[in-house]
């Protein structure tokens, strides 16, 4: 009995150390820079290794705020953020009605043929869509183009380097490349609607519509819960390269969110500390909205979605 | 919608939803024209007459075809040198990546392992932290992996989402095979090989293809950790690119080393062709592998959507 005993437990430990090597790849890319956020406590100069001795405090989170061009900036930013979440939660609804009316199109290759090409842009990458954007509308691309021989403009518009609308263009190139694929949540879940139910509406002579918007719609909403609750757990974060790649001279003042804003400090003249600092900050919001939300989707559903 | 709901007899309904068709057809056209003539677009100005393309003249279809872009693209060293920096993350990257979701999402699932719990725990968690890209890069350089390839590779091999989609995989299989296995003498690194690989494959499948796109589009490593131009992916060289056409003007006065790359392209090429053609090169692996594929993410995020 002793000896199965021991065998079974050298057997568990050998296993352990195999696995042991991704242990350590997870702690050391996961785990470990989160010691990074001491530097927000310092006054970190990058070549040089973490000292006592440059130990400064809150000095950093004092200094996000410390004078009238900072709290302008930190303003300017948290705006930019708030817009563009807010702008994404308020079409929130725009995958799920994508998914409904797709779902009522009868011919299959047609719809087939939709859902495979506006999945497409979800696989490929910002710089793609840069790209792409820079192809459509510079001044010799396709829209400007069109539109003057059209007659519609006088001289070609410029599209990418302006300060106007600059929220809502980011939302449509968004919507461009994810509303496809978001949709496909809801697709499936359409799928799962028991067949029944419809049959019956139908019987009782309920048009497409109201079949939409008694049956279809209400199967749909926990789904669109969650991803309510996603959106404002990510309120925060709007991602870093769909920024990045538009932003210009022109539309900095407006397309500057958090997660951009973290690398031009770093990069430009914030240095280090502050950067984190910066992020540091945003991290902790971030929790608070997260269990905000949990607790949110508990008390509605029952359920958290973490 | 509400308008659509305003009281109508029963008898008309029909009408009512013929129109809502036809506006449903017009409005979906629309949308797949919006997603697949950007494409079409560049395509077709890719092939056309440079100096055609350069002045916008290319909208529907290619004018004086001829595929010498292609080839002339490829003999710039630096786009050369990105195509195979790109290929090789890709191959490298998605080849590890699955091999060791499997294997992870396969010992997860072994009993016998030391505190299996804590250490799935341990390694799911952190789906939901983040220390940020300041604290990554300084990691990223105490470990030397800035302008290092391996830096497109380790950070991106143990992925807790990948992890828990092999291990609800491995846990639908039958713990009969398992048993049958282990009863003939298998260890268990012998079960992982010879009985749960073959059998898995369908999940690796999606995560090989996941793993594949987000390595080949992944952009803000080589932007935060690669200074040396023989490490750029072809992402980071046709985001140079537009840039560069964007400024060509402002490039002239601009006293930096980015000049003589302008100025070659320049004489070659026009900058349009240039960006287009690159734009071209950079999709078409993704547009070619999509649709092979379409059906293994579906199931994924399925998977997925059900776990998480």
């Amino acid at each position: 009995m002793r000896l199965l005993e021991n065998k079974r437990k050298i057997r568990s430990l050998r296993e352990f150390l195999y696995i042991l090597p991704f242990l350590a790849i997870v702690a050391i890319f996961s785990y470990y820079p989160l010691y990074g956020w001491f530097y927000a406590f310092f006054d970190y100069k990058p070549p040089f290794p973490l000292t006592w001795d440059r130990f400064v405090g809150f000095k950093w989170f004092y200094t996000m705020v410390s004078n009238e061009v900072r709290i302008t900036q930190l303003l300017e930013v948290l705006r930019n953020t708030f817009a563009i979440s807010g702008i994404s939660l308020f079409f929130s609804w725009f995958p799920m009605v994508f998914a409904v009316f797709l779902n009522e199109i009868k011919c299959t290759k047609f719809k087939k043929f939709v859902q495979t090409v506006t999945t497409l842009p979800n696989f490929i990458s910002w710089v793609l869509v840069y790209s792409i954007a820079y192809s459509i509308f510079s001044s010799t691309g396709a829209v400007n183009t069109v539109a003057m021989s059209l007659g519609l403009l006088d001289e070609p518009k410029v599209f990418l380097a302006s300060a106007d609308h600059v929220w809502f263009k980011m939302w449509l190139w968004l919507t461009w490349k994810n509303a496809g694929w978001a949709a496909i949540m809801y697709i499936a879940a359409i799928a799962g609607i028991d067949e029944e139910l419809i049959t019956a509406a139908k019987v009782d002579g309920a048009s497409r519509m109201k079949i939409i918007w008694h049956i279809t719609i209400p199967c749909l909403l926990p789904t669109y819960f969650v991803i309510v609750m996603l959106n404002l757990a990510n309120f925060l974060s709007n991602g870093f390269e769909q920024f990045y790649v538009f932003q210009n001279a022109f539309n900095k003042d407006y397309i500057q969110v958090l997660d951009l804003y973290v690398y031009n400090l770093a990069m430009g003249n914030g240095g280090y500390s502050l950067s984190v600092a910066v992020s540091i900050f945003k991290s902790v919001v971030s929790i608070v909205l997260l269990c905000t939300t949990n607790g949110l989707s508990k008390l509605v559903r029952g359920q958290g979605f973490i | 919608m509400s308008k659509q709901k305003a009281p109508r007899h029963k008898m008309r309904v029909g009408i009512g939803d013929r129109i809502i068709s036809v506006i449903t057809y017009i409005v979906y056209s629309l949308f797949a024209f919006v997603c697949v003539y950007p494409f079409y677009y560049i395509f077709i100005n890719s092939i056309s007459a440079n100096n055609l393309s350069e002045k916008g003249k290319v909208l529907f279809w290619p004018l004086q075809i001829h595929f010498t872009n292609y080839v002339n693209v490829l003999k710039i060293p630096d786009l050369f040198n990105a195509l195979k920096v790109s290929v090789g993350r890709t191959v490298v990257g998605t080849v590890l990546t699955v091999l060791f979701s499997a294997f992870l999402g396969y010992m997860f699932t072994r009993e016998t392992l030391w505190h299996r719990k804590f250490w799935y725990r341990f390694v799911v968690v952190t789906m939901y932290f983040n220390a940020g890209i300041i604290p990554w890069f300084i990691t990223m350089l105490n470990l030397g992996l800035t302008n290092n390839f391996w830096g497109y590779i380790w950070p991106a091999v143990v992925q807790p989402f990948y992890i828990v989609l092999c291990k609800t995989f491995v846990e639908s299989v039958p713990r009969e095979l398992q048993e049958a296995a282990e009863i003939d003498g298998a260890g268990t690194l012998t079960i992982f090989f010879r009985v749960m690989l073959p059998v898995i494959k369908p999940i690796l499948a999606t995560i090989a293809i996941f793993a594949a796109v987000a390595q080949w589009n992944s952009f803000q490593d080589t932007l935060l950790l690669m200074t040396d131009k023989r490490l750029y992916t072809l992402q980071f060289v046709l985001y140079q690119y537009i840039n560069q056409a964007n400024s060509l003007r402002g490039l002239v006065n601009n006293a930096s080393g980015t000049i003589d790359l302008a100025a070659s392209l320049a004489k070659a090429q026009t900058a349009t062709s240039i960006r287009m053609t690159v734009t071209i090169l950079v999709v078409t692996p993704i547009i070619l592998v999509y649709p092979i594929f379409q059906r293994f993410f579906v199931k994924g995020i399925m998977i997925g959507a059900v776990k998480g």
